[in-house]
């Protein structure tokens, strides 16, 4: 029994968020890919930016496969319908209304498919048709696996195409999540069930705001976590003061650099082109561990 | 003919409501008699969808036109679904609007008139 336990090896699920958009979420969750990729362990980079993903521009991966995505939405077969308008009543979005006689309207983009209708129905005239979403598109980065989806343009169900993008994570891999900005459900469902979150910003009055929508989600879920200084030297020194006076790690301070934003702005890998900054991303990865052991024991006791 | 006017109040003399999923109230009027109902529209603060639901309302009133100021795609969807004539831009008080409807001095919309949320103040 307790071999098992031990044979068992859970890896780290680290998520890298941010409030504010642009404060460097892909640079820092792909170098940090990178940086664990060398240390010879198992990882998986998952873009869960799906509106917007954009990390294969610098893992540059060799897609092997491609998955639609679907969701359930209602299809009304009128000429079982009696009209009865218990479909439209049960849902919480409108997304069926039952107008006169059995003339029955879906607005698809609407559905949230909670199948409701479909069991109400007493005509059993309501079936799931499926909507493709949009894909997940699975590969390989050098020893990097990718995962990463894309919503069709004009679908609204992001949190459908993050759940399962997320399903492709694998226990014995180190998982790092690329989230979408902001603080809304795209949000939550990527970050959920991670071990850590690592919230990006910038060291400006902007990056200070977002942070702190950032921190309120974080701390809502439970979750730990620690910040992330992006382009540190700019701006002011009001994201530090904010971190010590609540109490939140400064896990990486990554410096302004001419540079670093050349490589970034031609899809490269900062760790590539700059390798004085590999050990920055090395030691990143230590912190969290450490921090995830202390954690861990904690709950232990 | 029986038609629903969106009103900011329960009169003939309040001012068109320039929303239509979040309108205050909509005012049923038979148009021969100028008899008038009022319905309280409970979609005011609705989450979402108060377009969709406040077509329902009036769909379910039996009307067959609507008079509004703005009327966004998915409530358009719906009533042009029912067959409810939608006529758009009104100003004015309820009674103003219907007297030009009477006249026949209104054309009926060919679609949405805005997007989805506008009278959310967002």
């Amino acid at each position: 029994m307790f071999n098992h336990i031990l044979a068992q090896v859970n890896e780290m699920k680290i998520a890298v968020a941010s409030g504010k958009g642009g404060t460097g979420k892909t640079t820092i969750a792909t170098n940090l890919a990178c940086a664990v990729a060398r240390t010879g362990r198992k990882v998986q980079y998952l873009d869960c930016d799906v509106e917007e993903p954009n990390g294969h521009i610098f893992l540059k991966p060799d897609i092997k496969k491609t998955q639609a995505v679907t969701v359930d939405v209602p299809e009304v077969d009128l000429k079982k319908c009696t009209g009865c308008g218990k479909c439209g009543e049960i849902c919480q979005y409108s997304a069926i209304v039952h107008l006169k006689e059995n003339n029955v309207l879906t607005l698809e983009q609407l559905c949230h498919s909670c199948g409701g209708c479909l069991r109400v129905c007493p005509a059993d005239a309501i079936k799931p048709k499926p909507l493709n979403i949009g894909d997940i598109e699975i590969g390989k980065a050098g020893e990097i696996n990718f995962v990463h989806g894309r919503l069709r343009i004009g679908h609204v169900r992001t949190p459908s195409l993050i759940k399962e993008v997320k399903r492709h994570i694998e226990n014995d891999y180190v998982a790092i999540l690329d989230v979408p900005p902001g603080i809304s459900c795209p949000v939550v469902e990527a970050v959920k069930g991670v071990d850590y979150v690592l919230l990006v910003t910038e060291p400006t009055p902007f990056g200070l705001n977002d942070l702190k929508l950032a921190v309120g989600l974080v701390r809502e879920m439970n979750l730990p976590f620690a910040v992330i200084i992006n382009r540190y030297g700019i701006g002011d020194d009001e994201v530090e003061k904010y971190c010590v006076s609540e109490n939140i790690g400064i896990a990486l301070r990554l410096p302004d650099n001419r540079r670093i934003a050349e490589a970034y702005s031609s899809g490269q890998i900062i760790m590539d082109v700059l390798s004085e900054y590999s050990e920055h991303f090395s030691e990143l990865y230590v912190y969290i561990k450490s921090v995830k052991a202390r954690i861990d024991d904690k709950r232990r006791l | 003919m029986k038609i629903a006017v969106t009103s900011t109040g329960k009169t003939m003399d309040s001012q068109v409501d320039p929303r239509f999923g979040r309108a205050a109230c909509f005012i049923i009027i038979e148009t021969e008699t100028m008899d008038f109902s009022v319905i309280d529209n409970e979609n005011v603060a609705a989450a979402g969808g108060a377009g969709i639901s406040s077509a329902k309302a009036v769909i379910d009133a039996g009307v067959q036109a609507v008079l509004t100021g703005n009327c966004g795609p998915n409530a358009e969807r719906t009533l042009s679904a029912a067959n409810i004539k939608l006529y758009t831009g009104l100003t004015g008080t309820v009674a103003e609007a219907v007297e030009l409807f009477k006249s026949g001095g209104l054309t009926e919309a060919a679609g949405p008139n805005v997007q989805s949320h506008f009278g959310t103040g967002k």
